[in-house]
């Protein structure tokens, strides 16, 4: 496996652009992660099995279930994205991949860029799809269900842009993951309230727009504030 | 003025200017915290609604004021350090961290045991109360980070990225709790919402919050003090220091 990740950079020694950097980039976390399922296959039972708790700790009446379900959900995928991004630079830190980045000549945030699409791609997407299947165990509504998929697709992009961040300051230390999650967990607070407050809203009625706006909005900064970091984090922790 | 500041990037000096200024921070803290004490828990009168309930105000204020700007601090400290490398500005942050996570701590507690009498329960989710504990959790996270990076010039470098994140994600953090507080209850009393305070509790309370940064500059100088003697004890100079004493 080590091998396989060098021989995608040799094969394509500096391809021409920042662009076609990037799509290689993308190609290439895509098709390992194709190749290591179990990696990303586990935050997606993470994230069924934390869900499925909840009826049984607290009642599986209906009614309860539908008031706690907005809540519970996006909880589950806040931990299920954080448990997925401890993988984000794990393998590369290891295989020395992640130093060649950092060394190519084209400009590292938009590499890193193209790795937390790739990232996002496996686990955000999946855990999306995933959703309407616990949402219906929780008993929501079909109208609260699709302003659930909409705020889990404009706020997970978020959570994994700003979890990069923190991937890339604790990458080679040994107990990263419960570290990555008292860095993180905090800045992923805005993105809860809003996600939730705007499902509970569509089940009373209300317009919602404002807070998908809002969600918008920071997934925005994110993608314009988080790759500078996460790669000026690369530069520091790979020294 | 240059020069100063080109000394002020230099261990050594930095060390020796730090001691200078230690025992007037001291020593302002200290006619500080007398006046403020005796004149806020003794001579000013009782509140009218609150009773002798509103005294914690003349700690809580102050240490509540002081965890956010120990924050910026830092935030400033950590821009110093990763524009112009000075090393000094690293020392900075790192040994405010504890002393704005105890502001934070102090003004959390006082703010819970002035919520008994006042709002009948230790604890209520307030926008305000709730924006302390997140900052509590931002300074538990980056003193996590520091203490967990064993080389120290990369501890330093990633920690202030971190606190550099937390700065920006501040004001976010802040206005979603309000607007999240605001859509769940209604607001609930605050502390200074009142349109006038009397001259007698203002005085007081001003001096406390000058005596408490006071405090907190003096405790901050001389934990550097010992970070620096600890970052250079293989250089001269720390070794002439430790011998002549």
């Amino acid at each position: 496996m080590v091998e396989a990740s060098h021989k995608l950079y040799v094969k394509k020694a500096v391809p021409a652009s920042a662009w076609r950097a990037c799509l290689q980039v993308l190609r290439r976390d895509l098709l390992l992660s194709l190749r290591r399922r179990s990696e990303f296959s586990n935050p997606l039972f993470f994230y069924v099995i934390v869900v499925s708790l909840f009826p049984l700790a607290i009642s599986p009446a209906p009614k309860t279930l539908q008031m706690i379900a907005p809540g519970v959900i996006w909880v589950a995928a806040l931990l299920a994205t954080l448990l997925a991004l401890e993988h984000l630079f794990r393998s590369d830190y290891d295989d020395g991949s992640l130093e060649q980045l950092v060394l190519s000549p084209h400009p590292l945030a938009a590499l890193v860029f193209a790795k937390v699409v790739a990232h996002w791609l496996v686990t955000g997407l999946p855990l999306l799809l995933l959703t309407p299947m616990l949402a219906m165990f929780l008993h929501l509504s079909a109208q609260q269900t699709s302003i659930l998929l909409l705020t889990l697709f404009l706020g997970t992009p978020t959570l994994s842009l700003l979890g990069a961040v923190g991937a890339a300051l604790t990458v080679g230390l040994r107990n990263r993951g419960l570290l990555l999650a008292l860095l993180i967990l905090p800045l992923y607070i805005p993105v809860l309230i809003f996600a939730v407050a705007s499902v509970v809203n569509a089940g009373v009625g209300v317009v919602v727009t404002g807070q998908l706006a809002v969600l918008g909005a920071l997934c925005v900064l994110a993608l314009c504030l988080t790759p500078v970091t996460t790669a000026a984090a690369l530069k520091v922790t790979l020294t | 003025m240059w020069t100063f500041i080109h000394k002020l990037g230099s261990p050594k000096h930095c060390y020796r200017i730090a001691g200078y200024f230690i025992p007037y921070l001291g020593t302002i803290s200290i006619v500080c915290f007398i006046y403020g004490l005796v004149g806020g828990l003794i001579l000013a009168p009782a509140d009218y609604q609150q009773g002798d309930g509103f005294r914690i105000i003349y700690v809580h204020v102050p240490s509540a004021f002081l965890s956010l700007s120990v924050y910026m601090v830092m935030a400033l400290s950590a821009t110093v350090s990763l524009i112009w490398r000075i090393k000094m500005a690293d020392v900075i942050t790192k040994v405010s961290a504890p002393l704005g996570a105890t502001f934070t701590f102090l003004a959390l507690v006082t703010g819970s045991l002035w919520g008994k009498p006042m709002w009948g329960t230790y604890w209520v989710w307030d926008a305000r109360l709730t924006s302390e504990l997140i900052l509590l959790f931002l300074y538990v996270g980056y003193m996590a980070l520091e203490s967990a990076l064993e080389d120290r010039h990369m501890a330093a470098r990633a920690s202030n990225i971190l606190v550099l994140v937390g700065v920006v994600n501040i004001p976010i953090i802040h206005y979603s709790v309000v607007w999240w507080n605001t859509l769940h209850q209604g607001a609930s009393i605050s502390l200074l919402n009142k349109p006038t305070i009397a001259p007698s509790m203002l005085y007081p309370l001003l001096a406390m919050l000058v005596a408490f940064m006071a405090f907190f500059f003096a405790v901050m100088l001389m934990r550097a003090r010992c970070e620096i003697l600890l970052r250079e004890q293989k250089s001269n100079w720390v070794k002439e220091l430790v011998q002549t004493t």
